[in-house]
């Protein structure tokens, strides 16, 4: 936004938001500055707080008229800096649509505003005895819309699925402020699969207003059973192992030893301290699916070197051996001024190689790092802790993460399983797609924002950005990340 | 890349510079499906093969012109399945064909769609451009969803080479059960055993009959087919086959058949005589000959929509989009494939 022009804007917005849902004094605007990526800060020229849908149509119209970026926010606690301001945008909170419209508990559909947090949503349709599958460990604070825009992931989308196998329907807004439908209430839509589109699309394709969320029946039991392992090689090998036993669990997720420790002295939750690793995992269903499940994955994970198998007593018990998991980052935060989460995936059978990896370069770069994560998916969460105080630390951090990254490239992987990739692994993008991939979705996003106006600068590259990295880093970026392709592309042998 | 890739980019070219078209062939099992089809054939039909797949990963990734039946085979091999059922209609059915198509069968409502378990699809798109989305790993973020856009789309997008799909474990053991009731019967148990968590893999009525499908562990389907009651029907599986293949006596009518996507618990469609319900009410087969339109109306009453399946007029096969839809539609086409070669008006009629 000019400056020149920004009087005449504002005076518009304004006719649009009450006074106090436009700020723009910098005090206001500062709680707005960055996501859960701390280390990526700007302010935005304006935030604006509507409550009607009618009122983000005449936003977006504006700010189409007048060529001013928007990026839509939720709760912010994205991972990627997918919810960064732009220095000449309008930031465009949603947390104010925060009403659950509809519960149809015959059809298991909940239609629901985008600034609805996830727990909510469960704790709203929980006395139909109901509930919405995926659960990511933010789901206290993160925003339904946010979860649409990054396709969240959770402990339990080993079994139940994604953000986008939950999600029926969504009622968007396009830069202009048109508004479409995507989905349906049935089990398909006609035509493209625009809802597949916008979900995990990162907020540069429309913003989402409504959404109606698929709900199942809660389970008729769960079991959720905790295995220690005196190495992380064993633990992984357990992980494969489960999965060929023919079993799905609800969950299946890893800590190694830093990150046991971390949360058993936040939560105290009983995990055994001085194992290297343990595996957190849920059988769910009917009591009788419930029981034999259990056998099955207890004696796989006895064979494969388990030192101890518990299961969790109660109900009471297996909340709290999940919420000693959930409470993984928080009880890392504790332990380190600042720490910084890595989100690459890899076929399951690597894991065992790259935390081996992971625990070889943090020694090399003198940094921590704790790893917690869903196993289950091959989805790593690398914990690098790390102290933005001292000099040089961060960019030392982010070189580690880089290498993280390229290891899980090597064996297969990707760049990215569930915190998408916002400002922060915009880089990495060049690397794993090619330049025609990078040309093709940006005419995909041209479709629906042909002014690029929506969340500009961010998950995409643009051909000049690339080409900066890759002459900074050499052909195909090696000092970051390596030259295979990333699994992305699937591969001819 | 490959010989094959650059092969198709070739004629790719040459079909531009010619004012010409391609329609795109794997098996042509599904040529009734959609809008019909025009342009020169291409055949994916030899590009075959298993590329990798490893059962503890759940992952498969395989060439577009392999045989649906064989990967299929493959699966079973080591125990494991498409768990999206897709119907083949017929034996020469490829996968690519099948994820064009983005047809899913009976287990869909309980287990997912064709599109659920794309990871990662690799095409051509119409400027000739060899393009990698998506991956082999279960969860993967970067960069738009365009492999789940290639699912359904008919081809019109982009010419699938590869795909990697999510496999999941068979389930060890099945049983299907009946309920002699009314339709209306039939949709209001549907709702009831859809807020419990009973192992379902399919539900079908017609004539009178309501089938239910169990599928899971042992223990847990005979704890669940004791609760439901009914009674045990002596087809089994082979009926399930049958009802995917459109091959039950339902389905041999010389009439236009007509799929109905609906909200599943939308009150009965008065349109047809003959009615088969699948999918919890999700689903439902008519055979009928009333006007497109009346039937695009209808669906849409009840916030579904429809598509002509086989027989009648080939131009109306799919719901007509409102008109901001029709412009990202047309844009979309464009933005893959700008002038507009690739299985043109499969999906709607373009301009
Ligand atoms: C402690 C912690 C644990 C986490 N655990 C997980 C986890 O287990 N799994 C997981 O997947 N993620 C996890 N995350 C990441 C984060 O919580 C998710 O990405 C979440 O979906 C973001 O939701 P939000 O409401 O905070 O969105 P924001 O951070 O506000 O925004 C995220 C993106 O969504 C866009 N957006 C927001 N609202 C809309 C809208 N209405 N329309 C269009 N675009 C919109 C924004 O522009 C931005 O690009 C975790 C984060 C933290 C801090």
């Amino acid at each position: 936004m000019k400056r020149e022009n920004s009087d005449s804007f504002l005076h518009e917005l304004r006719q649009i938001l009450p006074a106090k849902a436009v700020l723009t004094a910098e005090e206001e605007l500062r709680p707005y500055e960055c996501d859960g990526l701390s280390g990526y800060r700007e302010l935005p020229r304006v935030v604006a707080l509507p409550d009607e849908v009618a009122q983000v149509q005449a936003i977006l119209a504006l700010c189409q008229r007048h060529r001013v970026p928007v990026v839509a926010r939720g709760a912010g606690t994205g991972l990627s800096g997918g919810a960064t301001p732009h220095s000449e945008g309008l930031l465009l909170s949603m947390t104010r649509f925060n009403r659950i419209l509809a519960v149809d508990p015959v059809s298991c559909t909940a239609r629901v505003q985008p600034g609805v947090r996830n727990l909510a949503v469960s704790e709203a349709v929980a006395a139909y005895g109901l509930y919405y599958a995926p659960d990511p460990s933010s789901e206290i604070a993160c925003t339904i819309g946010g979860n649409v825009a990054e396709n969240a992931g959770g402990v339990h989308c080993l079994k139940y699925g994604l953000t986008v196998h939950n999600v029926l329907a969504a009622e968007v807004l396009l830069m202009g402020g048109e508004s479409i439908r995507v989905g349906s209430e049935g089990f398909d839509a006609p035509g493209y699969d625009l809802l597949a589109a916008i979900t995990g699309s990162e907020g540069m394709l429309g913003v989402v207003t409504e959404v109606t969320l698929r709900l199942l029946p809660q389970p008729e039991g769960a079991k959720l059973l905790l295995a220690a392992f005196d190495t992380i090689e064993t633990a992984a090998d357990a992980v494969a192992q489960v999965i060929a036993a023919g079993v799905i669990p609800a969950g299946l997720e890893m800590m190694d030893n830093p990150a046991i420790r971390a949360a058993e002295d936040f939560a105290q939750v009983g995990y055994p301290r001085e194992a290297a690793a343990i595996l957190l995992c849920e059988v769910d269903g009917t009591s009788a699916e419930v029981e034999q499940q259990l056998e099955t994955v207890a004696a796989v994970l006895r064979e494969r070197g388990a030192d101890e198998i518990r299961v969790a007593r109660d109900e009471t018990e297996r909340l709290r051996f999940w919420s000693g998991r959930k409470n993984a980052f928080p009880a890392v935060g504790r332990i380190s001024p600042d720490y910084y989460c890595i989100d690459g995936t890899i076929p399951r059978k690597q894991i065992g190689k790259v935390l081996k990896g992971i625990a070889s370069l943090s020694e090399q770069y003198g940094l921590r790092v704790a790893n917690v994560f869903h196993a289950g998916d091959g989805n790593l969460h690398p914990l690098i802790l790390y102290d933005a105080g001292n000099p040089g630390e961060f960019e030392r951090t982010e070189q580690l993460g880089g290498e993280i990254l390229a290891l899980c490239v090597e064996v297969g992987g990707t760049i990215t399983g569930e915190h998408g990739v916002g400002l922060e692994k915009i880089n990495q993008m060049c690397v794993q797609f090619n330049e025609a991939e990078l040309a093709q979705f940006h005419a995909f996003k041209s479709v629906f924002d042909p002014a690029g106006l929506l969340n500009p600068g961010k998950a995409v590259p643009t051909p000049a950005r690339c080409a900066e990295f890759k002459a900074l880093h050499g052909r195909g970026g090696e000092s970051t990340l390596s030259d295979t392709p990333v699994s992305g592309p699937i591969s001819e042998p | 890349m490959n010989a094959f890739v650059d092969a198709l980019a070739e004629q790719i070219t040459r079909t531009c510079e010619n004012g010409g078209m391609l329609r795109i062939v794997g098996g042509d099992s599904k040529a009734f499906y959609g809008g019909a089809p025009v342009g020169d054939t291409l055949s994916l039909a030899r590009h075959q093969g298993v590329i990798s797949y490893e059962p503890t990963e759940l992952v498969v990734t395989v060439r577009s012109g392999t045989p649906l039946a064989e990967l299929q085979a493959t699966l079973a091999g080591e125990g494991q399945m498409l768990a999206f059922e897709p119907p083949a209609f017929g034996a020469s059915a490829t996968i690519g064909g099948t994820i064009a198509c983005g047809l899913s069968g009976p287990a869909r409502p309980y287990r997912g769609a064709a599109r659920d378990y794309v990871l990662g699809v690799n095409c051509v798109n119409g400027k000739g451009q060899y393009l990698r989305f998506g991956g082999q790993v279960m969860k993967n973020v970067a960069g738009y969803d365009l492999s789940r856009v290639m699912t359904g789309a008919l081809g019109t997008l982009g010419i699938i080479t590869e795909v990697s799909l999510k496999v999941l474990p068979l389930p060890e053991a099945e049983q299907t059960l009946c309920f002699e009731c009314t339709q209306s019967d039939a949709l209001s148990r549907l709702g009831e055993w859809a807020l419990q968590p009973w192992p379902l893999s399919g539900t079908v009525f017609f004539d009178g009959v309501l089938r239910v499908r169990l599928s899971g562990s042992g223990a847990g389907v005979a704890a669940a087919a004791a609760a439901l009651g009914g009674e045990t029907c002596a087809e089994g599986a082979d009926f399930w086959h049958d009802l995917r293949e459109h091959r039950l006596p339902f389905f041999a009518s010389d009439l236009p058949l007509w799929r109905l996507s609906l909200p599943p618990q939308a009150p009965p469609v008065a349109l047809a005589d003959q009615q088969l319900l699948e999918w919890g009410g999700g689903q439902r087969w008519l055979v009928t000959e009333t006007q497109p339109q009346q039937i695009f109306a209808a669906a849409a009453a009840v916030g579904g929509h429809a598509v002509r399946f086989r027989g009648g007029d080939r131009a109306n096969s799919f719901q007509p989009l409102d008109a901001v839809g029709q412009r990202l539609h047309t844009g979309l086409k464009a933005a893959f494939d700008p002038v507009g070669i690739l299985n043109r008006d499969r999906l709607y009629p373009e301009a």
